[in-house]
């Protein structure tokens, strides 16, 4: 295949893409040659994603062109992607779940004759396909019977059944067993030798070193450039892609922990029903009141299942927690939060409020059941009232109209405000923090940090689960690396090295000190 | 965002009254589309006639409107409670039945309890075997997370059959006439409503078959009001039934809030079916026929007209009564009573597509405003 250094295929030129209150893109530009594989490197929130669905036609850009072989092109939809020869394998996988292989593939596009189906000739292609490309499949095997690796190669012939010759792969690895990895790694060189052009979204710096030809690293919306992997170091993507660290360091007094854990965890193992590898793999740790420990990890490494095992939503197959001395094992929800336990969860709007509740209601969810909440059975909205308003002002929690707002009409920061003030609020022992300031302004995110300080200083135990580097610097005092369902190392929060800690997210384990 | 040019939110009752009467206008609509196809000539009359509903027939049409809304709240009450808690009770006809032949058992064999009494003992039996009836699927639902439509449709089958084979039985049954026997001491008092809602025929004192139970239903429909709005345990089970996932965060007990409110939606119909049939001698008795009861099904479009609302609920069970008798003075006029029977049928159940119709309200007014945004945007969309 021709691989002359001019022949993009796709060339998007000056993106930008706005959503309300943060810009997404700002002004990336992306070649991609015939034949390669080019990554796209960034951390969470750095708009890879985004850039992504604008190429699939999921978002349109509000600035910047798209050229398919040099000619400008409108892409309004993903049928409007595939007719262009784009195909995408989502990070979570869009297949049918009761349906086998062969029918999730050609589905859509099925052969017919006389309105009729013919399998036959569906098979024989798909077979083909699948000798040429090394994409072990059983075409007649139904995908909830299938590991994740063989649904992520049905979804790849996929887009080859459709003569795609742009793919692109988001987090691929993410979901992965590393045996599945090197598996596809081989399909997507194999993939680029034929003369097909990948687009590769990853945080995992070994992964583009081993698969990708150039990488183009993207920071906070913009593109901070693109390399040649083989003449980058890992620690010069690892670098780029963290940004010099910046150096908002919050005053911060040393800790003063607290004689005994509020929390204690120990060998703790969490499975989930479909995957066969456990997602939290024998961890054990202790938090003590007054200090900040924070789990950092890349997403999709076990960090999630951890928060909501101990928050008793899902449970402990393994292991043991106590909270304040207390084994909580197999206790429910509101057992433990009667012990002290709070949580700010991950998904804010699916767990933290409910949303067509008003904001007065959300604030009294953890509370509603006690007096003076409650009185012989009866709610006091009066209480609930006066609670809202304290907390609303203590927060800086802003709603249009007031304590009674519908949660769902709040913007993000301020439903974030909410449930923090409320799980502070609680006068918790433990403090569960899950990505506390996801998708929040510079300005809130700040608040938001400056107040679980100050409820570290007043003696709690706060377990902050974060993705973001930065955060996690700042915050804490102690910092596990998770990394695939493991605690992989540990760093003392004050004298911990970004690029250390950048590459042991990664999985790089090999690093000479 | 510029925000001049948008349309300014709707109070949200008024949307839910308007996404009602809207959609009472297009099953009238439709109704009268049968009508022409049916009997042209009578169409126009026709539908004078069932707008004037209970009106037709004076004082005690109006009575009747009262006595056949009485059951029809209390089932739309047990289907909306259900919806709150994101539960669809479609085994209202199953609690009834159940109900009404406790109750009926009662009134005639408890023969301990002074007479005046009967009737509230009888009412009692018919709420605690509803109860029963509607916390089986809500056992299964909690334990073994079998659907609770298919546990429902189930109980209302072995509800049904169950209670012929026990009328058949028990001393209770009056085989001449294929039935229950009369409520004589047991029957729920006249409360005097009978003084208000007749009509004069002649001299004869032509009186409407209304009782007290309609003042019981309200009185439940204001009490399922405030369990819903003003308790503790209402709050709970509406967070389970608007988000069951932030709901186990907050470590609500999902499992028994969906037993429990089951189990009180059995318990109204129970009631219901209480009411409807502990009647005296002329009063509506319970026949040994394989027909599930209508009024425990139209439970479910009261409760879709009054969003689930038990204030709202009042209002549509007497709308859904009214038409009914609309339907009843329809024979007057040259129409077949199947016809009736659809047309009715055409009008309710359009009605209940009053949550569509909000949906649409809704849907209408985000694109008004989107292209209202659009405008304002101006040209600073560039092509791609």
């Amino acid at each position: 295949m021709n691989n002359a250094p001019d022949n993009f295929i796709i060339e998007m030129l000056g993106i930008t893409k706005d959503f309300p209150g943060v810009r997404a893109n700002d002004d990336i530009t992306l070649r991609l040659r015939r034949g390669e594989i080019h990554a796209l490197l960034g951390e969470n929130g750095a708009g890879k994603s985004t850039l992504m669905s604008i190429l699939f036609g999921l978002y349109r850009p509000d600035k910047g062109v798209i050229l398919k072989n040099g000619r400008a092109v409108s892409i309004s939809g993903p049928n409007a992607a595939n007719a262009l020869g784009i195909g995408m394998v989502h990070q979570h996988f869009k297949l049918v779940h009761n349906f086998t292989a062969l029918e999730n593939i050609v589905m859509g596009m099925e052969p017919t004759r006389l309105g009729l189906l013919r399998t036959d000739q569906a098979r024989r292609q798909v077979l083909a396909l699948s000798e040429k490309y090394g994409l072990r499949i059983d075409p007649d095997a139904k995908i909830e019977d299938s590991t994740v690796g063989a649904q992520q190669r049905v979804e790849i012939l996929k887009m080859l059944y459709r003569e795609n010759e742009i793919l692109i792969f988001d987090e691929p690895t993410a979901v992965l067993t590393p045996g599945e990895i090197g598996d596809l790694t081989r399909i997507m060189r194999s993939l680029a030798d034929e003369g097909k052009s990948i687009l590769f979204i990853t945080h995992k710096l070994n992964e583009i070193k081993q698969t990708a030809q150039r990488c183009t690293v993207l920071r906070k919306g913009r593109s901070v450039g693109t390399m040649i992997v083989k003449d980058t170091s890992v620690e010069t993507m690892s670098e780029l892609m963290v940004g010099r660290r910046v150096d908002f360091s919050i005053d911060k007094t040393p800790a003063k922990p607290s004689p005994s854990p509020m929390l204690r965890v120990e060998r703790l193992t969490v499975k989930s029903g479909r995957q066969q590898k456990p997602l939290v793999r024998d961890v054990s740790f202790e938090v003590y009141g007054g200090e900040i420990v924070c789990v950092a990890g890349v997403d999709g490494n076990g960090q999630s299942e951890l928060a909501y095992a101990l928050a008793g939503l899902i449970p402990a197959d393994a292991g043991r927690i106590y909270i304040a001395g207390k084994d909580v094992t197999r206790s429910p929800v509101r057992a433990r939060n009667m012990l002290g336990l709070a949580h700010i969860p991950e998904d804010r709007q699916r767990y933290g409020l409910v949303l067509d509740y008003s904001v007065e209601e959300n604030l009294a969810l953890k509370s509603y059941f006690r007096s003076p909440f409650q009185r012989r059975g009866f709610l006091s909205f009066a209480v609930m009232r006066a609670h809202a308003e304290r907390l609303m002002r203590g927060f800086d929690v802003r709603a249009a109209q007031g304590p009674a707002t519908r949660a769902r009409s709040l913007s993000g920061g301020n439903q974030q405000k909410a449930i923090i003030a409320r799980e502070i609020s609680e006068l918790p022992n433990v403090l569960i923090a899950v990505q506390p300031t996801r998708g929040l302004d510079v300005g809130a995110a700040e608040y938001i940090h400056r107040r679980l300080l100050a409820a570290r200083d007043e003696g709690k135990a706060i377990l902050l689960v974060t993705l973001d580097l930065d955060e996690a610097l700042a915050m804490s005092d102690r910092i596990f690396v998770i990394y695939e369902g493991a605690f992989a190392a540990e760093f003392d929060g004050v004298k911990a090295d970004a690029r250390e800690l950048g590459l042991r997210m990664a999985g790089s384990g090999k690093r000479v000190d | 965002m510029d925000r001049r040019g948008r349309f300014a939110p709707l109070g949200a009752g008024l949307a839910s009254a308007a996404s009602s009467i809207i959609a009472i206008l297009v099953g009238l609509a439709v109704g009268f589309a049968i009508l022409l196809a049916t009997n042209p000539a009578q169409a126009v009359r026709g539908l004078g006639v069932i707008a004037m509903g209970g009106f037709n027939g004076g004082m005690k049409g109006i009575g009747q409107v009262l006595y056949y809304a009485t059951p029809l709240i209390l089932t739309g009450l047990s289907v909306g409670f259900c919806f709150k808690t994101g539960l669809f009770n479609i085994g209202a006809p199953g609690q009834m039945i159940v109900g009404a032949f406790a109750g009926i058992w009662v009134g005639t064999n408890a023969s301990f309890v002074p007479p005046p009494l009967l009737w509230a003992a009888a009412l009692l039996a018919a709420a605690l075997a509803g109860t029963l009836w509607g916390a089986i699927p809500g056992l299964f639902k909690a334990m073994l997370n079998v659907h609770e439509v298919i546990a429902c449709i189930m109980c209302n089958y072995i509800g049904m059959y169950g209670v012929n084979y026990l009328i058949k039985n028990s001393n209770v049954y009056d085989p001449l006439k294929n039935q229950t026997i009369d409520m004589t001491r047991a029957a729920i008092p006249k409360a005097g409503l009978d003084n208000i809602f007749f009509s004069l025929k002649g001299r004869f004192h032509d009186a409407s078959s209304v009782n007290a139970g309609i003042f019981i239903a309200l009185i439940l429909a204001i009490a399922m009001h405030v369990v819903l709005n003003r308790t503790v345990f209402g709050y709970e089970l509406k967070a389970c039934g608007l988000n069951r996932f932030a709901s186990r965060y907050a470590g609500i007990r999902e499992k028994r809030g969906v037993m429990l409110s089951l189990a009180i939606a059995g318990g109204l119909s129970g009631i219901a079916g209480g009411l409807m049939f502990l009647a005296p001698a002329g009063g509506l008795h319970i026949t040994v026929v394989e027909t599930l009861l209508a009024q425990g099904f139209n439970g479910i479009p009261v409760a879709l007209l009054g969003l689930s609302n038990p204030i709202g609920i009042i209002f549509s069970a007497l709308f859904v009564a009214y038409i009914d008798q609309g339907g009843y003075y329809l024979q007057r006029l040259e129409y077949m009573p199947q016809i009736i029977d659809v047309i009715i049928a055409v009008i309710i159940y359009f009605s209940a597509f009053a949550l569509l119709m909000r949906q649409a309200i809704d849907a209408l007014r985000s694109r008004l405003n989107r292209r209202a945004d659009k405008r304002a945007r101006g040209a600073g969309e560039e092509p791609v």
